[in-house]
């Protein structure tokens, strides 16, 4: 089960024409899938899409109901290959990812595809993470748009916009043969906004049409001499046809205004943040009339060199309003503006910053400096007053906020096992992968080296196999693992006889990206068969030594994992830790806990407690857990100086608190507290009993104490 | 074109993850919509959504001030600094970084803030005290709004048994910069039919402190001095002594001789009194020495040894305040299981000096006094373990007589001696000495670590001549606190620095 569930928005999903829709921009752009008629959806989970795919799969019977295949891909090179059913039928198909990291994955099939050409409508929905908030490197899309000849779709961010414009790219990419981007950033998947609904189509032709009327196309086969007769039709058929479809539908939109002799180009996802800007300056309403004339490039690729000449002739200089480097685009501008002989200026990344988000406060800026440059009757400074710096001490007294492992999670005792671990050997070579295990590289634990892509820590420590007497280890979760550490990582290792560790971090799901399911996901509350396991995919890759172990058994960790850098068996070294995401166990557990305790059955709830008359501050424990519910407070001793750890209430009552403090041998300050619902007698009797005798001696000492008191 | 610019309310809040930040902004945009207002949120989750603070940025704007409904306005999806009306918190930090951010300008915005603090992860591990300063962000909140509503949101939640989202909600209709009426946004609870109980008491709370509350409660004054109730001619003669000391050091005498009396006996106590009137007799104004000496003598004193843990682990009081911090109903049983695990040093260090040597000499008795070490579970409302930790704590009466007793007061009196010999020629650096009582704290490994580095500085003291200056040993000590390798004050150490 994902970490949030759609099942009551979907039924969004099946509005039908003329009723208004109020939701998030990931479900207005599933209910745009469904009024193009896709035929076939899938991807592969990652923020900020990855409630697409939540959506789509709680969304499932609505599919069905439609005859839409729906598909969780296994990785983003196998959604983009699913896309290959849009060749030679006319099959309308989407898929989605992260970008520009599940582009990268994908970008063998995406050639490939790009290629051939496709007859059915092919979008894929990326969720560019790209500016505040990302998790990833920060890279720009539009390089794949450009190398492999996409299309790349960047609408103005609302959602009728958004909504129009994809139901238009299965059309221009039936028109031009092309499969294209249609790219959303975090924001915009996350807007929530409101459209009037369409009816949903069934698409004319299915999946099983296809089947039953297979079609074989030579040309679209991917060897020479078609390959070279491809690349011609991209430049001489699909590129035409693309231009004159954007010209005829207008996807790209000019605002004009009587300023006439500048204007501002903008990519389509940046154009409120600049109306906004130019709100501040005086120079737009809130309803988009604009002094400076705009131009919005809702397709950024390709352009439209026309439509960029009219809009450029008789002005004396354009902004150019593109995020991301490199300049892709104002690079293109200056061809385009020298070969039509236009005078116009082109300002861009010489005024507005060359890297990094364009957020409101960046944009007025740039906005406000072509002003000046161009227009300083029209400029106004009203930048500089409100982000006067601040003082030294409020920046000092701010803590930053890294992520962090989840309160509960099975993977913080597995990182303190590392970590003590790390106490007895120094510092170790470890090669780390992306997930939530990414997060054991950050305070308090920096377990990690580095970080190579998704699946690929296994083989990322592929250099240090072979060096006698040294062992590096290798990090990566289940979910890297089935997206292609076992054949990246393992099966090579297996064929190199690697001499490395290799751990395997199994917590059952793509826990970081919302808990989606995976091949070794155990059965639970959706899924009602594990259909693979770890274990038995490396064993069938070749590996000899393979272990299993519960993260939560700390002592027990740290030993097995001594016990493979110092085994004597040479080869890899493959070790399983277990423990399943306590957000999703938490899911599942607690509405049965309580039913249980309503219900009047005996049921026991654990969570820790720290004393804080004999905790001394040290914050040891911390610094071995960095849980979210052990936290810190005042020390109640005037006396002492330093704050005392806490439990608070949101602690589950994993047993990590206590597996540190045996394993590291802390202080005797922690506890666990087991409440007891619906006693039984028994429960009752021995209570009774332990009061009888426990009391008395309390009472005693507490007399005792308050004969002499100051 | 010259219609008048007519612009939307914007909305940017702050919220960690959990204190329902995504509900608030859902209420919002249903009050706003249900109000005849086009509205918009977006957010930016914290990466990978996780432990985090997630930001919400929501625009509204007037249908009726919109001719043309097919032309809908322009709603940005961020906030631009000096654009934002209104800031919510849900922690003090936040509402610190909202500020940072330039969100919250002097001529526009209102800032809605929690006074609790969650803390983040650097400040939690410090060895020492790492969170940072309230007061500073408090200042800087207040200097930046137009108008500042603080107060504990977290701790009116908990009282009134609600989700810290609707006590926020609740302080929006409060602070009356939202142009629609108290009865639109209950309603906003009500349509969305969650909860709505708790909720509306929640709302309701949060509505009255952000009335009562335009500006943050003052915290309390550090601790007032309680004044003393001694009820014995002892403990009367004590509470003399203590007020005859210089002012600066009472409150900390009072409170350690308490500590001690609590400790060990009302005997303790007067020593403890007796060894801080040799060094208050000869101190001078402004009585840093004897202040500073109330203070972490009696903390040394009060080492922690078996017996107390096992006598705090046996009171009565515990019971209580254990019950009640981790939710147990009355009457409910809750079992209390100990995580202990007692080295060979510290059994060996409840026994007296002689029989101690003799237990390290013999690997008989070794190996038998070994069976009681290692990690061990004991649940102390069983009658066994309870038994065995109040005898443990019943060893007091024989405490002064055990070997880690002696081992600390003579520690105890090699430091005493430092302070004696620096007090005339270098005060200040005679206070810092004290002051690193502050790193032996703890148990096993922490107060090993802690004892190592105390030491370390004191051989500088002894061996480092002209380069012993009080802040010298404020570097080293925050170098010891710095992390718990010893690397920082190592390098602190070395000679050219």
């Amino acid at each position: 089960m994902a970490e949030r569930s759609f099942v009551k928005e979907v039924k969004k999903l099946r509005l039908g024409a003329g009723e208004v829709f109020h939701g998030e921009g990931i479900l207005a752009v599933t209910k745009g899938l469904l009024q193009s008629g896709v035929a076939y959806v899938g991807g592969y989970q990652g923020s900020p899409v990855s409630h697409l795919m939540d959506v789509l799969a709680d969304g499932e019977k609505i599919l069905s109901e439609l005859g839409v295949h729906f598909e969780a891909n296994g990785s983003e090179a196998s959604a983009a290959a699913m896309l290959s059913a849009s060749i030679s039928y006319p099959l309308r198909g989407a898929v989605t990812w992260k970008s520009t990291v599940g582009t990268n994955v994908a970008s063998d099939a995406l050639a490939n595809l790009a290629s051939a050409g496709v007859m059915g409508g092919t979008v894929i929905i990326i969720g560019e993470d790209y500016g505040e908030g990302a998790s990833i490197m920060q890279e720009r899309s539009h390089a794949f748009a450009m190398k492999s000849q996409m299309w790349l779709i960047n609408p103005r961010p609302n959602l009728p916009k958004m909504v129009d414009m994809l139901e238009k790219s299965f059309e221009l990419s039936e028109a031009s043969n092309t499969p294209l981007f249609f790219q959303m950033r975090i924001r915009a998947c996350h807007l929530h906004g409101q459209f009037v609904a369409k009816d949903n189509l069934r698409p004319a032709f299915t999946v099983a049409d296809a089947l039953q009327y297979p079609n074989r196309e030579d040309d679209k086969i991917i060897l020479p001499p078609f390959t070279f007769r491809q690349e011609k039709q991209k430049l001489e058929q699909r590129w035409p046809a693309a231009i004159k479809y954007i010209r005829d539908n207008g996807l790209n939109e000019v605002f004009d205004g009587p300023e006439k002799d500048i204007g501002i180009l903008v990519e389509g996802g940046l154009y409120n943040v600049v109306i906004r800007a130019l709100q501040m300056l005086g120079l737009a309403d809130s309803l988009g009339s604009t002094q400076i004339p705009i131009y919005v490039m809702n397709v950024t690729y390709p352009l439209v060199d026309e439509e960029l000449v009219a809009f450029a002739r008789n002005k004396r200089a354009v902004l150019m309003v593109e995020e991301g480097q490199p300049n892709f685009t104002e690079q293109a501008l200056n061809k385009i503006f020298n070969d039509a002989g236009l005078a116009c200026k082109i300002s861009g990344k010489d005024i507005l910053p060359a890297y990094g988000e364009y957020s409101g406060q960046v944009t007025l800026e740039g906005i406000t400096a072509f002003l000046k440059k161009y227009r300083p009757d029209l400029a106004r400074d009203k930048t500089a007053a409100v982000t006067a710096p601040l003082s030294d001490d409020l920046n000092v007294a701010i803590p930053a906020r890294p992520p962090g492992l989840c309160t509960g999670c099975p993977e913080r005792p597995f990182f303190a096992a590392m970590k003590m671990l790390e106490e007895d050997y120094g510092e170790i070579h470890i090669s780390a992968d992306i997930g939530c295990n990414s997060f054991g590289t950050l305070p308090p634990f920096r377990i990690g080296n580095t970080i190579m892509g998704y699946g690929l820590g296994a083989a990322s420590s592929s250099a240090f196999s072979s060096v006698p007497g040294a062992r590096a280890i290798a990090i990566m979760g289940d979910g890297g693992f089935w997206h292609n550490g076992l054949t990246s990582g393992i099966a090579s290792a297996v064929y190199n006889n690697s001499d490395n560790v290799f751990i395997i971090v199994d917590n059952g799901y793509t826990a970081a990206t919302g808990g989606q399911y995976i091949p070794s996901s155990a059965k639970s509350l959706k899924q009602d068969e594990r259909k693979a396991r770890i274990q038995d995919a490396v064993e069938g890759v070749g590996v000899k030594w393979v272990r299993t172990m519960r993260s939560y058994n700390i002592s027990d960790v740290k030993a097995l994992v001594h016990e493979a850098m110092t085994s004597d068996y040479i080869g890899p070294k493959v070790i399983v830790i277990e423990g399943e995401c306590m957000l999703n166990r938490q899911r599942r557990e607690k509405p049965l806990r309580q039913k249980n305790i309503k219900s009047g059955k005996r049921q026991i709830v654990k969570r820790f407690y720290v004393e804080s008359e004999t905790c001394t501050g040290d914050h040891a424990c911390v610094r071995l857990s960095g849980c979210p519910s052990l936290t810190i407070r005042p020390n109640p001793d005037i006396l002492r100086e330093d704050p005392v750890a806490y439990v608070d209430n949101s602690c589950v009552g994993c047993g990590v608190c206590g597996e540190n403090v045996h394993a590291a041998v802390l202080c005797p300050s922690f506890s666990r507290a087991e409440l007891v619902y619906n006693p039984t007698g028994w429960d009752r009797l021995k209570d009774n009993l332990r009061a009888a005798i426990i009391g008395p001696l309390q009472r005693r000492a507490d007399r005792k104490r308050a004969r002499v008191s100051l | 074109m010259s219609k008048p610019i007519k612009r939307p309310v914007t909305i940017v809040i702050s919220a960690l993850g959990g204190q329902g930040g995504g509900v608030l902004t859902n209420w919002l945009i249903a009050l706003a919509e249900r109000c005849d207002y086009f509205a918009q949120s977006t957010s930016i989750p914290g990466v990978a959504q996780r432990t985090g603070a997630t930001i919400y940025y929501l625009e509204m704007f007037p249908k009726a001030s919109v001719e043309n409904q097919d032309n809908p306005p322009v709603m940005a999806l961020m906030p631009l600094p000096g654009d934002v009306d209104l800031v919510v918190a849900a922690e003090l930090m936040e509402a610190g970084r909202a500020v940072q951010k330039h969100y919250v300008t002097p001529d526009k915005t209102t800032l809605i803030a929690s006074t609790h603090r969650v803390f983040s992860i650097a400040e939690k591990m410090a060895l020492g005290d790492g969170t940072g300063d309230s007061d500073v962000v408090t200042e800087a909140a207040r200097d930046a709004a137009k108008e500042f509503i603080a107060f504990d949101m977290e701790h009116l939640a908990a009282e009134l048994g609600c989700v810290i989202s609707s006590i926020m909600f609740g302080a929006i209709a409060g602070a009356g910069i939202l142009p629609f009426p108290r009865e639109a946004f209950r309603a906003a609870i009500e349509a969305e039919g969650k909860m709505v109980e708790a909720n509306l008491t929640g709302f309701d709370g949060g509505y009255q402190a952000a009335i009562n509350s335009h500006k943050p409660q003052k915290q309390k004054p550090a601790e007032a001095i309680i004044p003393a109730r001694p009820n014995t001619p002892e403990g009367e003669a004590l509470v003399r002594r203590i007020n005859a000391l210089p002012e600066a050091a009472r409150e900390y005498a009072l409170a350690g001789a308490r500590k001690l009396l609590d400790y060990q006996d009302m005997a303790y106590a007067s020593d403890y009194l007796t060894m801080l009137e040799g060094f208050a007799a000869r101190d001078r104004a402004p009585y840093g020495i004897s202040r500073e000496l109330a203070r972490y003598l009696a903390l040394w004193m009060a080492f922690d040894d078996v017996i107390r843990v096992a006598d705090i682990k046996t009171r009565s009081d515990r019971v209580a305040k254990y019950r009640a911090e981790v939710g147990a109903k009355d009457g409910q049983i809750v079992h209390m299981v100990e995580f202990m695990h007692p080295r060979l040093e510290e059994i060996i260090g409840t026994l007296p000096p002689g029989l101690a040597n003799l237990v390290e000499k013999s690997s008989f008795l070794t190996w038998f006094f070994g069976k009681f070490t290692g990690p061990r579970l004991s649940d102390s409302t069983k009658i066994s373990s309870f038994l065995m930790l109040y005898f443990l704590a019943g060893l007091r009466r024989f405490r002064r007589r055990s070997l880690r007793y002696v081992q600390e007061h003579r520690q105890i009196g090699l430091w005493l001696d430092h302070i004696r010999s620096m007090m005339a020629e270098n005060y200040d650096l005679a206070v810092e000495i004290i002051r690193c009582q502050r790193l032996i704290k703890g148990y096993g490994e922490t107060h090993a670590r802690g004892m190592a580095s105390f030491r370390s500085i004191m051989a500088f003291i002894d061996t480092g001549e002209g380069n012993v200056t009080a802040d010298k040993i404020i570097r080293l000590r925050t170098a010891a606190l710095a992390d718990d390798t010893g690397k920082a004050l190592e390098k602190e150490l070395l000679p050219d620095q």
